[in-house]
């Protein structure tokens, strides 16, 4: 058998199947004499296809030129080696991973445990003292998630204040109740909708950068630098980020309910002719200022939450991209779920305060 | 092979800028098949930039680069990616994906041409883990989980993987011990002398590119400003060259290299 030409990846490219197909039917030929003197060129593809159609070791005649020799040598020294085996799959992966899961829940609910705990710890430092207080980071954090999320909610709030008041004008007035708009905007928004809209859209917004910022910190190994550096991460990154929140979070829910209550307005004002000023008068009257209370107290501990989970997320990403998208995920997804599994709470423990009577 | 006329690497009048701050400026630099070229130069001279201009990741602001005589930006993609695909380049910090293992960053290239079967890119990884001497076990491991010196082995089996005919390497040695540079320098030799394999190689390391560079390219002044054999590199007047090569401590390292 005698071999010519350029046997390397780039030369052999598409042809591969059929050479290796060709190569198979003169395997079983023992007494073939391999002639390999004439090859321009051999790079380990070749030289292995060969290997392989030799069952993986040097036939009893070959001729070959000495440049040729090494890379034989070398795929004989990676098989003595040893095989590349993956370890193997165990029958009970299914159990195992519902284990898994479990474990999971109960390590992050530990870890955001700790993680409260040291920002705790964390507040009565800052108290004591309040040089270490990281005011740039908590400017920096309040601009990004407060300011610049102004324009996104003001959008949402005014077009689902509008929805709101057309949807029930259609009902109220079949029973020619028209003036009750005002109650279920009041109420609906300022209470419910405001809050739970407003943490949502963070959690989208501000909650998935923070997990991201974080991770690739953890990525980039530059939580380990501040680490040496004898900085606390927790004072350093996550205390910021939790304070901002839970002061512009509160704040949003503010403005939100604001404009969405704005856009109800002007859609009454279309749909059943209450103008603005009987709007504007009869508000405070039907919906007592409690409510407004509660929406700010939903809106500081919904934003803490935020802050708590993405961050706690972005700390427990690995070092590879793929837990980098993972805990961003898992960031947001859990983010909402908690606000909302909270509202929940909050509708039944504070369901004798703040009603019209 | 055909012993080709045109160079492996063809640089002229490249310049560079970023932002208003020129790294290189009106540089040429040839490279003819089969060398292996030490490009040597001070920390933040430009080395990685070049490198990243020859394999064309950054487009050059002034000037041409052509690989084996053919430009490197035809306007053809399909022409450009199999130019590419002929360069193997290895990253001064590895540059492994780092949501595969091992195996998969060094068979992923090598899957992607769609022409090989499974079993012959297992043995093609064994292969090359064997020749940059990573062990079996560790092909399963993440990137995150190997050290400095496994990362930098690691990528230069993928960037193997393809078989390419030149070859950069950003720093292939620093982080690897002694005893693996070593086995790194024969490896590099023993391929160029199989398949005429062109290398342009960064490096701080003297007993590395005494003992490989059959040329030596000084970067310094946004320009290179030597060119030649060691030799020729070393007589050159120039204060860089004085503090690169001429110290006790590079004296000692390149008669090391020679020995
Ligand atoms: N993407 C970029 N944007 C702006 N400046 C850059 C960029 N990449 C490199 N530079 C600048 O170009 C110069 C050369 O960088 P380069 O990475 O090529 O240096 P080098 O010679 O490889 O250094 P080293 O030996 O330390 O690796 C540096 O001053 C660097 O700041
Ligand atoms: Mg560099």
């Amino acid at each position: 058998m005698v071999l010519q030409g350029e046997w390397t990846l780039a030369a052999i490219g598409l042809a591969y199947p059929r050479l290796r197909a060709r190569l198979e039917q003169h395997c079983d030929r023992l007494d073939l004499e391999w002639d390999l003197s004439g090859v321009d060129a051999l790079d380990s593809v070749g030289a292995l296809m060969l290997w392989r159609a030799w069952e993986r070791r040097m036939p009893g005649r070959v001729r070959m030129r000495p440049d040729q020799a090494p890379v034989f040598e070398r795929i004989r020294l990676a098989e003595e080696k040893g095989v590349l085996r993956k370890a193997p799959r165990s029958p009970f992966e299914w159990l195992m991973a519902i284990g898994d899961l479990a474990f999971k829940a109960g390590r992050n609910l530990r870890e955001i445990t700790i993680l409260v705990g040291q920002l705790l710890l964390d507040l009565g430092h800052i108290l004591r003292h309040p040089g270490d207080m990281p005011w740039r980071e908590t400017s920096a954090n309040l601009y990004k998630s407060g300011v610049r999320a102004m324009p996104v909610t003001a959008l949402v709030g005014f077009l689902i204040g509008v929805v709101l008041s057309y949807l029930s004008a259609l009902q109220l007035k079949s029973f020619g109740a028209d003036v009750y708009i005002i109650n279920i905007l009041g109420i609906g928004i300022i209470r419910e909708l405001g809050p739970v809209l407003v943490a949502v859209l963070v959690a989208g917004r501000s909650g998935s950068a923070m997990t991201a910022q974080l991770g690739v910190m953890r990525v980039t190994e530059e939580i380990d630098a501040l680490a040496v550096m004898g900085v606390s991460r927790t004072l350093r990154l996550v205390f910021p980020k939790v304070l901002a929140l839970a002061l512009a979070v509160p704040l949003l829910v503010l403005w939100t309910s604001f404009v969405a209550i704005i856009g109800g307005m002007v859609s009454a004002r279309f749909q059943l002719d209450i103008s603005y000023a009987f709007f504007i008068d009869t508000l405070p009257k039907v919906v007592p200022v409690a409510n407004l209370w509660i929406a700010l107290f939903k809106g500081f501990t919904f934003g803490i939450l935020v802050a708590l989970i993405a961050s706690h997320f972005g700390l427990q990403v690995k070092p590879n991209t793929e837990s980098l998208s993972a805990n961003t995920t898992s960031s947001v997804v859990t983010a909402i779920t908690i606000v909302i599994l909270v509202d929940a709470i909050y509708a039944i423990a504070t369901r004798r305060i703040g009603m019209p009577t | 092979m055909t012993m080709g006329e045109s160079p492996a690497i063809q640089v002229e009048r490249l310049s560079m800028r970023f932002g208003r701050q020129w790294v290189l400026r009106e540089l040429d630099f040839t490279v003819d098949k089969g060398e292996v070229v030490a490009l040597v130069g001070g920390s933040g001279s430009g080395k990685t930039t070049l490198l990243r201009a020859i394999i064309g990741l950054l487009r050059p602001t002034q000037g041409h680069v052509r690989l084996f005589g053919e430009p490197l930006f035809s306007g053809d993609a399909k022409r450009d990616r199999l130019l590419r695909r002929r360069v193997g380049m290895l990253f001064q910090h590895g540059a492994l994906f780092s949501a595969f293992n091992v195996y998969e960053n060094v068979a992923f290239p090598l899957r992607e041409l769609k022409v090989l079967d499974e079993d012959l890119i297992r043995d093609l990884v064994r292969l090359k883990l064997s020749m940059v001497e990573l062990l079996p076990r560790h092909a399963w491991l993440m990137p995150a989980e190997l050290s400095g010196g496994m990362m930098k082995r690691a990528a230069l089996a993928r960037a193997l993987s393809l078989e390419p005919e030149l070859l950069l390497l950003d720093e292939p040695t620093t982080g690897l011990d002694p005893d693996r540079s070593e086995s790194f320098v024969h490896l590099i030799r023993s391929l160029r002398d199989e398949l005429e394999l062109t290398v342009v190689l960064v490096t701080h390391d003297l007993e590395t590119l005494g003992a490989l560079a059959t040329r030596v390219a000084v970067l310094a002044e946004q320009r290179i400003l030597a060119f030649g054999t060691l030799d020729e590199v070393m007589g050159a007047d120039h204060p860089f060259v004085h503090n690169f090569f001429r110290t006790g401590r590079s004296q000692r390292a390149l008669q090391r290299a020679e020995q």
